[in-house]
């Protein structure tokens, strides 16, 4: 192969500038949806606990459809197809506050919410009915007996999955670029239509992507060691 | 919705096939399957590569598992779309480019399923094929693998929904499939978007919907005939982290 590679090219100030940029997108997606992903996929899971019928009926829906449709589909759904739907004074707001961006953070958070919620549901069933029963039984509701004594050793029980997901809605943030967030898929993309130094960019690119992923299993390996139910 | 379907089922089904490329419906399942048995073989060779006695081949096979494990399916998508047509010395066809990324990615967590099937093993079953005689690769192929991939199938099937649904991805290099068909019909049309997504929605997820109800219908007859096999072994199921692993 006779490529060159110039790194000197990609790594001016103004494309390190697009590509900081990209990542600081990237890590705001993430950490928006991540936060609302858990958020919804604990109340999911809690609902489903209940074994109410219609609410297990529901969570499980909302669950097969979230997992069986690409999320590519369900963010273009959201960003084309929900503003139709949307009041309109919600449209005129999202429209003044990048859409894109908002859109892309509740599909990929509703998606992976779906997931978390699974997770949490194999963590649930794992904790001894015992310790329900237990915390019923000091005259804790169900509602404390829930958030003080079940969900906890649930969510430590998931640790390993919920890592994994964790991992994978990081990776998920990409797709965003389809609809125009400016993360850092679309910057590099901007970068190499800028530039044509294709393999450099994206090299630089893939590897800003590995780095992160490594900190976020380092750090999901942390939290297993110091949380999950094997230690102590 | 339905005459949006009823003008453009040809165009949402096979593309612009026969007047031009396939497209649509067909060529998303055409691109999973090639995708799969491309990447098969891959995937059993890290896998075994994964568990190999030799210590430099188990880190050399864990690297690239973890390499893309970090990597978003979207960065291959990419990689296979500036440089496999470098390194083969010719031009590729959108088709071949999603393929050439699926099995790239998803080779990596195929043989993570592969290497739980193996692992869940009882390490009787190497023990004896060695203790009959025979060498390794016997052993490997003869009585190894064909347990461990049949025990796997539910995996395997869900796995295969993983590519069905990365296909999608193929829209932002413009690759005729499902997706792109109704991004085209979507800018044709021009003000029905809730329709159009709609129809791309739900037929994504009868399509895939069905594929995971059979994985789940074949795990518990699997997890029978293993409970009632000789010895009556108790049903062991998979320990698989990456099974269910959503894609895009």
């Amino acid at each position: 192969m006779g490529y060159e590679f110039d790194f000197s090219a990609v790594l001016t100030d103004q494309y390190i500038g697009w590509l900081l940029s990209g990542i600081r997108i990237t890590l705001m997606l993430s950490a928006g949806a991540w936060l609302l992903s858990f958020a919804v996929g604990t109340a999911l899971a809690v609902l489903r606990a209940t074994n109410f019928k219609p609410a297990v009926w529901l969570v499980a829906t909302f669950v097969e459809i979230h997992q069986n449709i690409p999320l590519l589909v369900q963010v273009l759904f959201w960003y084309f197809a929900m503003p139709e739907i949307l009041p309109e004074a919600w449209r005129d707001w999202l429209n003044q506050n990048n859409s894109e961006f908002i859109l892309a953070m509740i599909a990929i958070a509703m998606c992976h919410a779906a997931y978390i919620s699974e997770a949490l549901r194999s963590g649930l069933r794992a904790v001894p009915v015992t310790q329900y029963e237990a915390g019923r039984s000091f005259g804790f509701s169900y509602l404390q007996t829930m958030s003080y004594i079940v969900v906890p050793q649930a969510l430590r029980l998931s640790i390993p999955p919920l890592v994994n997901h964790s991992l994978l809605l990081f990776k998920n943030t990409s797709i965003a670029m389809a609809i125009g967030v400016h993360e850092l898929t679309y910057q590099t993309r901007q970068i190499d239509s800028d530039t044509f130094r294709t393999f450099e960019i994206f090299l630089v690119a893939t590897i800003l992507y590995i780095l992160m992923s490594f900190v976020i299993m380092a750090a999901g390996n942390l939290a297993e060691r110091r949380f999950g139910m094997g230690a102590r | 919705m339905w005459e949006i379907i009823q003008n453009n089922w040809t165009l949402l089904l096979v593309g612009q096939y026969p007047n031009g490329p396939l497209g649509g419906l067909v060529a998303t399942l055409l691109l999973a399957m090639a995708g799969l048995a491309l990447a098969f073989p891959v995937a059993i060779t890290i896998a075994v590569a994964r568990i190999s006695p030799y210590r430099p081949i188990r880190l050399v096979a864990a690297g690239i598992v973890h390499v893309v494990r970090g990597m978003p399916f979207l960065m291959v998508l990419f990689w296979s779309y500036f440089a496999l047509p470098v390194l083969i010395g010719r031009p590729l066809s959108g088709f071949w480019t999603l393929v050439g990324a699926l099995v790239l990615y998803e080779s990596a967590y195929l043989a993570e399923v592969i290497r739980a099937g193996i692992q869940a093993l009882p390490k009787g079953q190497e023990e004896a094929a060695r203790s009959l005689g025979f060498g390794y690769f016997r052993t490997l192929f003869l009585v190894i693998l064909p347990q461990a991939l049949y025990n796997s199938l539910p995996a395997l099937i869900g796995q295969f929904v993983s590519l069905i649904k990365e296909t999608s991805l193929g829209y932002v290099i413009s690759v005729n499939e499902f997706t792109y068909a109704a991004g085209q019909l979507n800018s044709q049309l021009l003000v029905q978007p809730v329709e159009v997504f709609s129809i791309l929605a739900i037929t994504y997820f009868i399509v895939c919907f069905t594929l995971t109800q059979s994985a789940r219908w074949l795990e518990q007859r699997i997890a029978r005939s293993r409970q009632g096999g000789p010895g009556g072994r108790a049903a062991q199921t998979l320990p698989n982290p990456l099974a269910t692993e959503p894609m895009p």
